[in-house]
């Protein structure tokens, strides 16, 4: 009797774990289906944007040779180049500003400290773009919206904010034990020491995870890049240039090749990304203590 | 009501301004007028020339520009742009009229530029005091080399604030006060006030109130779709989220890396790539429909109206939004899902509960009780989402040709398209200061309530 019931309760469990399988299955065929869809588009030989058919009929790499080649309406190469030169110098810029204003409120205590976080927050909850149209009147007033200026407007627009965003980096201070700091005021280290040579070294999960987002952060947005580029096209993101691909008039020639771009972007940042997976779950535990 | 409970003054100094025009002596009363002049006196020479160069520039600046700017700032400018026939050249040339736009800006600046000398002044005075009272005391006075040693260790909040807070005024704030101002202005296309324009009032806050007109009718539907598209982005989410997570890290699971790694994947693609491809697939031409009608499920000429029909589109962004964000929420909540107790769920089992009632009974209330801050955060960033609607149906479909927004417009992408596309920039910037005003009045009240927030910075 009981080696019965041990037996259907067995019986139940694998009866659980397979649906629990099969539903986890069809929700990750899901998920995966538009990323294994567009890498399979990215190869696809016929031109054009609709086809008839779901499965590429025959493969080329013909798209990703044009989008290096074939720099004449949209310049692939140079979009990526200028990419890469705004996002090195923002990463620089907003990674020291957050962990500087990360690092004062969290450890030091002055006068402005509590007003300064209820500014950031009431600041976080005006629209982003709302004051994008007056960025670039200003930017424009300062004579930043012509040529190679543009890529300086757009490292501090990206950098500007960044200081607002400090509360993964305050959280994860937080948990450093005080201990250790009021230990090294004892041996007589300035604040500044304790900052460059003791918590800087201790918080490495979030410096790095600072400098991967704000890496990040210039390859996604297209909104700020768009707005303040305008019709300079020399001076676009990779995130305009794809766009751009999508656009009425370009679509038929150059859609298999958006996938090829959106697959060479996508291949940095998701290693970024998933590299950075670990950081993001602790750096967030950290914070969001409950 | 812990607003509005009256601050205490954690960081009392004998040095304050007040008590400077009081108490100090001839010196300190001079800096009033002569910034750094106590400071020079007390032997602080270096800090003293500085605060005296900042007056001098404020000063110089004013009597230049400043003055200019702002008495031009009522008007707002009146010499308009004109035609004129230039003889010589054979081509018609123009004056160069007032910009109320630039008006407006320099004059902004310049308000910014006075508030900011205000402070300087005040500590400049509150500096000249201290010399003074530490002189008398016959304590030592800091020299330059000493104050700039301070930065690194009592003062490091300074050196290490003032640069991105600086950033923060420059590309933050000011551009907020500059779109605030430009909502109480006659700023946009209509009756072509982009040149000049001039104060209004409330005009357009009355406009957008008022149901008769398209712009006011048009403004409640955005709002409602906004409230519902929040409500249900957030809650979808969050539920569908947690959904997975204990699926996946569930005992019998196995292979979890692998489960975790599919739905990660679709994280690590940049979001406007995704997005970008999802609304391809989902065009009446597109790769889902073609997929239907290979497997014969609709017709061979028929497609499904994703973005074409107002319910269809709906609900299509609010799905495509789950395939987006579950990914996040799953990697943000499953070490919270972790935490909860085990006890709980086997005191649950033992009475007999099943997976579903266990979820809604246990995991559920738990997971609101800990994470209200998240969501209210998931929150205000959808009722702010932009890229997901922009980005996938860009506010389509239009049903009223009459009105600017289309069916799955947010109050964000509206505001958008109302500045970039339509240049009405003053009913743009009302629409911004009404999200605003929606969200803040919504996150002060539960961040004030919140228990993260009491329990903030007590060690």
């Amino acid at each position: 009797m009981a080696g019965k019931k041990m037996h259907s309760a067995k019986r139940k469990r694998f009866i659980n774990n397979t649906i629990v399988h099969v539903i986890l299955a069809i929700l990750a065929v899901i998920w995966v289906f538009p990323i294994v869809w567009v890498v399979l588009t990215s190869f696809r030989a016929e031109k054009g944007s609709y086809v008839s058919t779901f499965l590429p009929q025959s493969f080329t790499i013909d798209n990703y040779v044009k989008l290096f080649t074939d720099t004449t309406i949209l310049n692939f190469p140079q979009m990526f180049m200028n990419t890469l030169f705004i996002a090195v110098c923002s990463c620089i810029l907003s990674t020291f500003y957050v962990l500087a204003v990360s690092y004062c409120l969290s450890r030091l205590r002055f006068k402005m400290r509590k007003p300064y976080m209820n500014m950031a927050m009431i600041l976080g909850l005006f629209p982003g773009f709302m004051s994008m149209i007056a960025v670039y009147f200003i930017l424009k007033a300062l004579g930043m919206t012509e040529g190679n200026l543009i890529k300086l407007a757009l490292i501090l627009v990206y950098s500007g904010g960044a200081a607002l965003s400090f509360q993964i980096a305050k959280g994860f201070f937080d948990t450093i034990p005080i201990a250790v700091d009021e230990a090294a005021l004892l041996d007589g280290c300035t604040r500044w020491q304790i900052f460059t040579r003791i918590t800087l070294p201790l918080s490495k999960p979030i410096v790095i995870y600072t400098t991967l987002t704000s890496f990040m952060s210039p390859w996604l947005d297209f909104i700020f890049a768009k707005v303040i580029c305008r019709a300079n096209s020399d001076q676009y993101t990779i995130a305009i240039g794809l766009w751009k691909m999508l656009e009425k008039e370009y679509i038929d020639s150059w859609y298999t090749s958006f996938a090829a771009g959106a697959v060479l972007i996508s291949i940095p940042i998701a290693a970024l990304f998933l590299y950075m997976q670990r950081y993001y779950v602790d750096g967030l535990s950290g914070a969001v203590k409950g | 009501m812990g607003i509005l409970k009256k601050r205490v003054n954690e960081f009392p100094t004998p040095y304050t301004c007040t008590r400077a025009i009081r108490e100090g002596g001839l010196e300190t009363k001079l800096s009033m007028v002569l910034m750094g002049f106590g400071n020079m006196v007390h032997g602080q020479r270096i800090k003293g020339l500085l605060y005296l160069a900042i007056e001098v520039a404020y000063v110089v600046f004013m009597i230049v520009n400043g003055i200019g700017f702002l008495g031009m700032l009522p008007s707002l400018g009146s010499v308009p742009q004109e035609e004129y026939w230039d003889e010589a050249a054979q081509v018609y040339m123009y004056t160069k009229g007032d910009q109320s736009i630039l008006i407006l800006l320099y004059g902004v600046a310049t308000v910014l530029l006075t508030v900011l000398m205000f402070l300087a002044w005040r500590g400049a005075l509150r500096s000249a005091y201290k010399a003074e009272c530490l002189a008398k005391e016959g304590r030592h006075v800091n020299n330059f080399a000493e104050d700039l040693k301070t930065l690194l260790h009592e003062n490091l909040h300074r050196l290490l604030m003032t640069p991105p807070v600086f950033f923060i005024f420059a590309f933050t704030v000011l551009p907020l006060v500059f779109m605030i101002c430009m909502a109480f202005t006659n700023y946009s296309k209509i009756d072509n006030h982009l040149m000049l324009f001039d104060w209004v009032g409330l005009e357009n806050f009355k406009a957008l109130f008022d149901f008769s007109s398209i712009l006011g009718s048009t403004f409640w539907s955005v709002l409602g779709w906004t409230l519902i598209w929040a409500f249900f982005a957030t809650f979808s989410n969050y539920i569908f989220g947690m959904i997975i997570s204990l699926l996946i890290n569930r005992k019998g699971t196995r292979a979890k890396g692998f489960w975790r790694f599919c739905f990660v994947l679709s994280c690590a693609v940049p979001m406007f790539v995704s997005l970008l491809i999802m609304r391809t697939m989902l065009q009446p031409e597109g790769a889902i429909n073609v997929l239907l009608r290979n497997l014969g499920l609709i017709a061979s000429d028929a497609s499904l109206p994703f973005f074409t029909d107002p319910t269809w589109a709906r609900v299509t962004v609010i799905i495509v939004n789950v395939w987006v964000g579950v990914p996040y929420t799953l990697l943000q909540l499953t070490g919270v899902l972790q935490n909860i107790p085990e006890e709980l769920y086997e005191a649950a089992r033992v009475d007999g509960a099943n997976a579903i009632q266990i979820f809604f009974k246990i995991t559920l209330p738990y997971m609101l009780y800990v994470t209200t801050p998240y969501l209210i955060t998931t929150f205000t960033g959808n009722v702010n989402n932009f890229n997901v609607i922009y980005l996938l149906s860009g506010g389509d479909p239009v049903t009223d040709l009459a009105s600017t927004a289309g069916k799955t417009d947010l109050l964000v992408t509206w505001l958008y398209k109302l500045t970039i596309d339509k240049q009405y920039y003053n009913i743009g910037a009302v629409i911004g200061i009404l999200t605003f005003v929606i969200l803040a009045i919504g996150a002060l009240f539960t961040y004030h309530n919140s228990k993260s927030y009491k329990e903030e910075g007590g060690f």
